[in-house]
């Protein structure tokens, strides 16, 4: 579905900066692709190319069969795209802002029920009549997830979806990440590891432009780590089952620990937690 | 395109920026009808029609400083709060967004400049008034909107920030009415001459006197295209800097 084939990007010229260097990679229809790495490893540069927004220096990115340097309407018919900061306009509505949308990627789709069906499933059919002016930054990252997947395209390249949400709203867009990925081919950019590895089937580590490593998450784990850990969830007499755990042939320590965020998850989502 | 028309069309009405222009415009429109027509001592003289020439006239320097106004934001806003990843990444042609924002901005303009036949209805009553040599003005009015309204979009496209668009903008105007004032100090003949076929004001003031010639019609148009279709390439450039 996704073909990169030595895509490389420099900044000022070809003697340049090289942002992205050189990199190749695949995606299959219906995968969920992590982009892994740290700030400044070339990931919204890659991102903004395969988007069409900005264009490599050399290379090819082939999304859905078409070449988006040479076809660029064509191939951006199919890709919903949230940028690092969501491109809101402040002045609109929320609903203003999707009918915006809607109209701009020309979706043959029925509006009002395409778009009834978008605001449930990032949950924001409450606010579709405030300004995003005023909305919070959590919501705001949601209306730009929604425009993303305005005309249903095939291809959603999600650069930091769960940046500046708090743990609650993280988990509830890695679900529905995940649920997207059942239809759609992702793409998602992160430096947050756990939030990789519980979203994707497939794992690109990316560091100074280039590719360090192209795997899947097990694999990855397998292959670099001599350290393994398995959370284990205890309903009822903590001790005891500590007790029978460390009973067990191969097993180095066990802790037990309570994290700050299911404290948080507790007290803020109420009973349905 | 529909889309992008649309949306800057209601923003100029979100924002005071479209009733500042056209409440300015009207303003200026008035006070020059007021002064220069409807209470000048004689009409034209020898002729006993009403004289609109100086109103037409004046309207060129009102357009040189408010129709930056209008444009400063167009492309300038989108790359400042970035949304213009939205509209670049969105299956539109660069042409048609360039073309959208340019007819949203040139519609504002025409619903100010509706204002002015008004004047010679309100006149007609009163004395004579010449009906072609207002058609002429309106028809060298309409194109010298279309020349500043594309010079603003080009220089919009050029920065982030909307002030030094408006700033620049305003520049660049005032450099198309210089080229005709400095040509006769630029003692190279050839480019005296080119300097002076630059000049909007030259061209645009035959308009006002009633005269419509092709050549000045075709230059104001071909201006126009040229700068939109600059800016087309600004927007192109940006993708592969």
């Amino acid at each position: 579905m996704i073909e990169v084939r030595n895509l490389t990007k420099s900044y000022g010229g070809v003697k340049g900066v090289k942002a992205v260097d050189n990199i190749s990679f695949t995606v299959e229809k219906g995968e969920i692709l992590g982009f892994l790495g740290p700030n400044g490893a070339g990931k919204t540069t890659t991102m903004n190319i395969l988007s069409g927004y900005i264009s490599s220096s050399s290379g090819s990115a082939i999304l859905g069969g078409i070449d988006v340097l040479e076809e660029p309407i064509a191939a951006k018919r199919n890709i919903g795209y949230l940028p690092e900061n969501p491109p809101l306009y402040l002045d609109m509505t929320v609903d203003e802002y999707l009918r915006f949308v809607y109209e701009l990627k020309k979706s043959k789709l029925p509006r009002n029920t395409h778009l009834n069906e978008i605001c449930e499933l990032v949950k924001i059919t409450d606010m579709r009549k405030r300004l995003i002016r005023n909305l919070s930054k959590g919501y705001r990252q949601r209306v730009g997830l929604a425009q993303a997947l305005v005309g249903n395209p095939a291809i959603l390249i999600l650069d930091e979806p769960t940046s500046g949400l708090d743990p609650k709203q993280i988990i509830e867009i890695r679900t529905l990440i995940k649920k997207l990925g059942e239809n759609h081919t992702v793409i998602l950019s992160s430096h947050i590891l756990p939030e990789i590895q519980a979203v994707c089937d497939k794992i690109v580590i990316i560091n100074k432009g280039k590719i360090a490593a192209d795997a899947t998450a097990t694999k990855l784990s397998e292959g670099f780590s001599s350290k393994h850990r398995l959370v284990v969830e205890v309903k009822e007499n903590l001790e005891e089952a500590i007790k029978q755990i460390e009973k067990i042939k191969g097993i180095k320590s066990v802790t037990s620990e309570v994290t700050l965020e299911e404290i948080f998850l507790k007290l803020t989502a109420g009973e349905d937690y | 395109m529909n889309a992008v028309f649309k949306r800057e069309l209601k923003a100029y009405f979100v924002t005071p920026l479209g009733y500042v222009f056209i409440g300015v415009y009207l303003i200026f429109s008035g006070a020059f009808f007021y002064l220069f027509t409807l209470t000048s001592p004689t009409p034209t003289p020898g002729t006993g029609v009403a004289d609109f020439t100086p109103m037409f006239s004046l309207m060129f320097f009102v357009l040189m400083i408010t129709v930056p106004l209008l444009t400063m934001r167009l492309f300038a806003d989108e790359k400042r709060s970035k949304t213009d990843q939205l509209l670049l990444t969105a299956p539109i042609s660069l042409f048609g967004l360039v073309a959208a924002k340019f007819a949203a901005a040139y519609t504002i303009f025409l619903i100010s400049t509706a204002v002015m036949p008004i004047y010679g209805i309100v006149l007609s009553n009163f004395t004579e008034v010449s009906r072609r040599a207002i058609a002429g003005s309106m028809a060298g009015l309409l194109m010298l909107g279309a020349v500043y309204t594309a010079a603003g979009l080009l220089v919009s496209s050029l920065t982030e920030n909307q002030m030094i668009a408006a700033i620049v903008s305003v520049f660049a105007n005032v450099g198309f009415l210089f080229s005709s004032i400095a040509a006769p100090y630029v003692g190279i003949g050839f480019l005296a001459d080119a300097l002076r076929s630059l000049s909007l004001l030259e061209r645009y003031d035959r308009f006002t006197i009633g005269l419509f010639e092709l050549e000045n019609a075709l230059f104001f148009i071909s201006i126009t295209v040229v700068l939109l279709f600059l800016c087309v390439r600004v927007l192109e450039r940006r993708r592969w800097a």
